[in-house]
């Protein structure tokens, strides 16, 4: 049985002007568990908190009930209290008299009666209530961070930079992303690789950064500061540490036509190659589906040419198993595949091209080596269309495309017009848009400049259709503020495809139990205050993952990600909520429902024998609630058909013990 | 269609213990009478010989005797599904309530089973009961016979059967058949239609007869719960007896609750009422408002789905705008 | 002639984040209402499970109201997505069984909207002071 000590706050006249307290603590006296019941003018003042706790002393109080302001204002004040006078604070409840009561009630006796009856509520809920003491776990005192273009990079280099050591997991064989392939940036077209190679050279001699390039998370287990981590690392037929990526096997190697995905298929490597010449790490990777070698067993020129030895054709795939203490997750985006969109005869004409090959066809180190040339015919397009909203902004319910706006393609379109215009003043540059979308700093000026100084053709109204005929591509839009067809024959069409998140976000999530939105993009802990984390603790989004983002947003986001995980990884040991839920294994069923709307993975499931009355031994499924991780919203209680989940600090019983106190 | 016949069912029982695929054999065991049939598991062939049966009066959905057996027996299970129990099958996969790789499964095809409540009706004494091609013949100790049309003499549950088709098995004996056209939500729409005093009313005189027997509980597939919140003292609603109106409410609101959204409309609950509250008008509720606000829905159609409860969309109905459909 | 008029006991389900702060904030502007209702203070609405409000109905509550963050600004992200169906799903069955629909409400208020907070408990007890004693769910032996 419970020893209460009940003390009633006037809360000067804020409480006292409109309940009768001196009756409140008269009425709680006789509730069961009470042992003291007192009130005082001022309860969270020194003096009356010295009130409280000399009431602990005095009458070996074992529960408390303060009836005062909301508990949102004072609750953690009176813990203290409780716990400085050796009663554990989570015996201590509030009946809010003042919020709820004294201030929206404007007659005494029924203000009283209200007060009286909330206070038996919380006095019903003490006599439940048990001490609780929140879980402890260490940190490993290292970050992952998957994904290594320019929102990974940055994310690493500070987290590195505030002396904790990184991890970068890249799938392809170097860190740089998508912005690796862009030529210039906007709105200061300074050039992409000028201002991303040099982060790409900090990573790779930063000595906290470690870089695992061609590999992937295979799998993800633990949580929050304690998380264990498979990295897949790819056999890539080079031995990196001997690899000094002088590029003699690739220019020796016969086998010369295999598309080249960096260049986005617009022109050819080898089957040994260095995706580009800025590469990190600088490493030869085979491409075992092309490799005469890998495949036949009969070539090998690469690794008679290589004067380190560094080729090896039986290298194996390698599992490395590592701790870290934060995820960091910066899977980035791709456009979205352009089958569906027949209309603009993107696979029927070489010259309808996307926004991001057309950064390859304008970029220096690009298969053209920066000068503007048509795929199909290596001709000088005189006549370019950009079209905006290429599956971007597509209606609810539509076959194809994407509800949301992709946000970068207003302003990277902009740049493409106005560097041809730039470049090729005798090009005639059409763009045709819904909105043009440019909150940014500078980002309005830089696209009024396209349209005023270099004279771009900005046309609002989408294209129909577009027809390849001979040489020319037929482009039929509509000019809706001249309410007219328009008919374009141009040599170039240049589609702003939308971006949509990466597709290995998906199954990572899958493995992170962090939450996705129908589009894939990672969902945050809260959208507007907590942007950078994940719902599952210990996990943090960077960059496009999260959703469309332009360089700048994308480098901010890095940084404050980066903040985050710092401020985890700074902590000794993670000290947690213990108003967590727990599950009793003697009724759980293992029926996973509960897991199912656990937003933050906190459940899982083990097998585990229970000796069963008749000395037999049963193997049963049961639930296990991660206390680390756990945010105790109670969500699976209520899915628990056999009560078997149960949250601290609001079970089951002492609601309903609320509920009794109230309804009495 | 042929009739599967208990000699056959017989014949592939004893084959699988005899070439060792499995242990035991969970089917129906005969009764003093015909129709007092209850589930068995068999661990030879004289048993089954001499004790099996598969008639119109074994509707009990065996699936749920899984998670007991399943775990108390050593050996591989043969269970026999007919094509309603299939759903509960799946659905106690999908929670893992039993091991897969100790049921061998074979679905066996069923034209609707009898009810003896409604048999009982017509006459008294009954000695014996042969089925007709129409239904049955019923005789009496007295020498009365009375020919009872099926429809007429159907359980509950079989009168909207809405599938034919097996949706879990190893093996199918007999011809698979297909999803039917029900009407199923009928009554729970008639319901809806009249006025809360009527619904009330209704619901009154229905509850009011339950003895809290837990029979509906105890037969529910969807109800496998290691120890009942009513069997649980410190749940805070354990059993009571029935003194009063609000007990049986509360216990049948919380049960179809926690049914929702994995209840397979099996119907057990109501054939197994001793007395006769339609209970499946709780739960078809449930499963109409699922179907209608969240997307059509059917429990124990395949292994791992995931359940409209456990699920949301952010564009979900509001609850107010549950209540002002058709208003 | 003077009618004396029923006074119903409201039992309203606050989540701590958003309709627990819109209630305070109801009282920090001092925006009367009933003192009939009385506040539950649960850390979600996804916290509330059917028996808590089926046993306010037993004890003699008259109408029940949960109160969560609204759609898309859960503090557990979605919780009160679950919660907006299991209770659609309840009430909608209390429904069935011919209890008064006005009794049940899920209503969404922010930590900004103690003006809703208030006038939302207006309505309600208004309108549940008209349907007058909570006959259908009451357990009579819960009563002294």
């Amino acid at each position: 049985m419970q020893r209460i000590g009940v003390f009633v706050c006037w809360c000067g006249s804020n409480i006292a002007g409109t309940v009768d307290v001196k009756a409140v603590a008269e009425a709680l006296k006789f509730e069961p568990g009470v042992v003291h019941s007192t009130d005082y003018q001022y309860m969270c003042s020194q003096a009356g908190q010295n009130l409280i706790k000399d009431a602990i002393k005095e009458h070996n109080l074992t529960g408390i009930v303060v009836c005062s302001c909301s508990p949102r204002m004072h609750e953690a004040t009176f813990r203290k209290t409780a716990q400085s006078a050796g009663i554990n604070p989570y015996m201590v409840e509030i009946a809010n008299i003042r919020e709820q009561c004294s201030w929206v009630h404007k007659d005494m006796a029924i203000g009283t009666e209200k007060a009286i009856i909330l206070g038996k509520a919380a006095v019903a809920k003490v006599n439940l209530n048990a001490p609780l003491t929140p879980g402890e776990s260490p940190v490993t005192k290292r970050a992952l961070v998957i994904g290594g273009g320019i929102a990974g990079i940055q994310t690493a280099l500070d987290i590195a930079d505030a002396g904790f050591e990184v991890d970068i997991v890249e799938k392809k064989p170097t860190i740089g992303g998508k912005m690796a392939q862009l030529d210039k940036t906007f709105p200061t077209l300074d050039c992409a690789a000028c201002i991303l190679t040099p982060k790409m050279v900090d990573v790779a001699q930063h000595e906290k950064i470690r870089i695992f390039s061609y590999s992937e998370v295979e799998s993800v287990k633990g949580f929050v500061g304690n998380f264990n981590v498979t990295i897949k690392k790819h056999a890539r037929y080079v031995k990196e540490d001997l690899c000094t990526g002088c590029g003699a096997c690739v220019e020796k190697c016969p086998q010369k036509k295999v598309a080249n995905e960096f260049n986005l298929n617009m022109d050819n490597r080898h089957a040994i190659y260095i995706p580009f010449a800025q590469a990190v790490p600088k490493v030869a990777t085979i491409d075992p589906s092309a490799c005469t070698m890998l495949k036949t067993g009969k070539c090998g020129v690469c690794s008679k040419i290589c004067a380190a030895g560094a080729i090896d054709y039986t290298q194996k795939d390698e599992y490395i198993e590592e701790k870290y203490g934060a995820i960091v997750v910066a899977t980035g985006f791709n456009p979205i595949s352009l089958e569906k969109f027949d209309e603009y005869a993107y696979s029927q004409s070489k010259d309808v091209i996307t926004s991001l090959e057309f950064e390859r066809l304008t970029n220096a180190a690009g298969p053209t080596a920066g000068k503007l040339l048509r795929p199909s015919d290596g001709k000088h397009p005189h006549k370019i269309v950009f079209v905006q909203c290429v599956g971007s902004r597509c209606s609810a319910g539509a076959e194809k495309g994407k509800e949301y706006c992709s946000k970068i393609c207003c302003m990277y379109t902009a740049k493409h017009a106005m560097l041809v215009r730039d470049k090729y003043p005798d090009t005639e540059v059409y763009v045709f848009y819904i909105d043009v979308r440019t909150p940014g700093k500078n980002f309005d000026e830089f696209y009024r400049r396209a349209v005023e100084e270099y004279g771009v053709h900005y046309i609002k109204g989408m294209v129909g259709k577009v027809t390849p005929e001979g040489e020319v591509l037929k482009v039929q839009g509509s000019d809706l503020i001249n309410n007219k067809q328009i008919n374009i024959d141009a040599d170039l069409v240049v589609l702003a495809a939308a971006i949509e998140p990466d597709k290995s976000a998906r199954p990572l999530a899958t493995k992170l139990t962090a939450s996705m939105d129908t589009n894939d993009f990672f969902t945050e802990a809260h959208p507007k205050l907590r942007p950078v984390e994940s719902p599952t603790a210990g996990v943090f989004l960077s960059g496009a993952c999260q959703g469309p983002k332009d360089i700048p947003e994308t480098v901010s986001q890095a940084g404050a990600a980066a903040a985050k995980v710092i401020g985890l990884l700074a902590k000794d040991k993670l000290l947690g909520n213990p108003c967590v839920a727990r599950s009793n294994e003697l009724l759980c069923n293992g029926c996973s429902n509960c897991e199912k709307v656990c937003p933050y993975g906190a459940i899982t499931y083990i097998d585990k024998d229970f000796r069963m009355p008749d000395r037999t031994t049963r193997t049963r499924r049961i639930a296990q609630v991660n206390p680390a991780v756990c945010q105790g919203c109670g969500a699976c209680t209520v899915t628990c058909p056999s009560g078997a989940m149960d949250l601290n600090g609001f079970t089951n019983g002492q609601i309903m013990a609320e509920v009794d106190a109230i309804c009495k | 269609m042929q009739k599967i016949t208990t000699d056959a069912l017989v014949q592939k029982a004893v084959e699988l213990l005899n070439n060792n695929t499995v242990s035991y054999v969970l089917g129906w065991k005969k009764g003093e009478f015909d129709y007092d049939i209850t589930p068995y598991v068999f661990k030879d062939e004289k048993t089954l010989k001499e004790e099996f049966i598969y008639s119109d009066f074994c509707g009990v959905n065996l699936s749920k005797y899984l998670v007991a057996k399943t775990k108390e027996l050593a050996g591989k299970i043969l269970v026999f599904l007919k094509p309603c129990d299939t759903y509960s099958f799946n659905q106690l996969l999908t929670e893992h309530r039993f091991n897969r790789e100790k049921v061998y499964a074979i679905g066996i095809p069923c034209e609707g089973m009898l009810d003896i409540d409604k048999i009982k009706l017509n006459l008294e004494g009954i000695s014996s009961i042969v089925e007709t091609k129409e239904g049955v013949k019923v005789n009496t100790l007295d020498d009365k016979t009375i020919e009872l049309e099926k429809q007429a003499i159907l359980l509950e549950k079989c009168k909207n059967c809405k599938s034919k088709k097996h949706y879990a098995y190893d093996e199918l004996l007999g011809e698979e058949g297909d999803v039917l056209d029900n009407n199923r939500f009928d009554e729970v729409a008639k319901l809806e239609s009249m006025t809360a005093e009527e619904r009330f009313e209704f619901w009154q005189s229905q509850l009011s007869k339950c003895i809290r027997c837990n029979a509906c509980r105890d037969a529910c597939p969807a109800c496998t719960c290691e120890k009942c919140v009513f069997d649980n003292p410190n749940s805070g609603i354990e059993n009571k007896s029935p003194a009063n109106s609000f007990e049986e409410k509360l216990f049948h609101i919380i049960r179809a609750f926690h049914v929702a959204g994995r209840c397979t409309d099996c119907g057990e609950c109501s054939r197994a009422c001793p007395q006769n509250i339609p209970l499946h008008l709780l739960n078809r509720k449930f499963i109409k408002d699922i179907n209608e606000h969240y997307g059509e829905f059917q429990a124990g159609l395949e292994v791992g789905q995931r359940g409209p409860l456990v699920s949301y969309t952010t564009e979900d109905v509001e609850p107010s705008d549950v209540f002002n459909k058709g208003e | 002639m003077q009618i004396t008029e029923h006074k119903p006991l409201i039992v309203a389900f606050c989540c701590n984040w958003c309709s627990y702060a819109g209630a305070d904030l109801a009282g920090n502007n001092r925006l009367n209402y009933p003192a009939d209702v009385k506040i539950i203070r649960v850390p979600c609405s996804c916290r509330v499970n059917p028996m808590f409000v089926l046993r306010a109905f037993q004890k003699g509550a008259d109408g029940v109201i949960i109160c969560g963050c609204h759609p898309g600004d859960c503090h557990y992200t979605s919780g009160n997505y679950y919660a907006r169906r299991r209770m659609a799903m309840l009430f909608s069955m209390l429904d069935y069984l011919g209890i008064e629909r006005e009794r049940t409400r899920v209503e969404w208020v922010s930590a900004a909207e103690g003006a809703k907070f208030s006038a939302t408990m207006n309505d309600f007890v208004e309108k549940v002071t008209k349907l007058g004693k909570n006959k259908r769910l009451e357990d009579l032996r819960c009563k002294k």
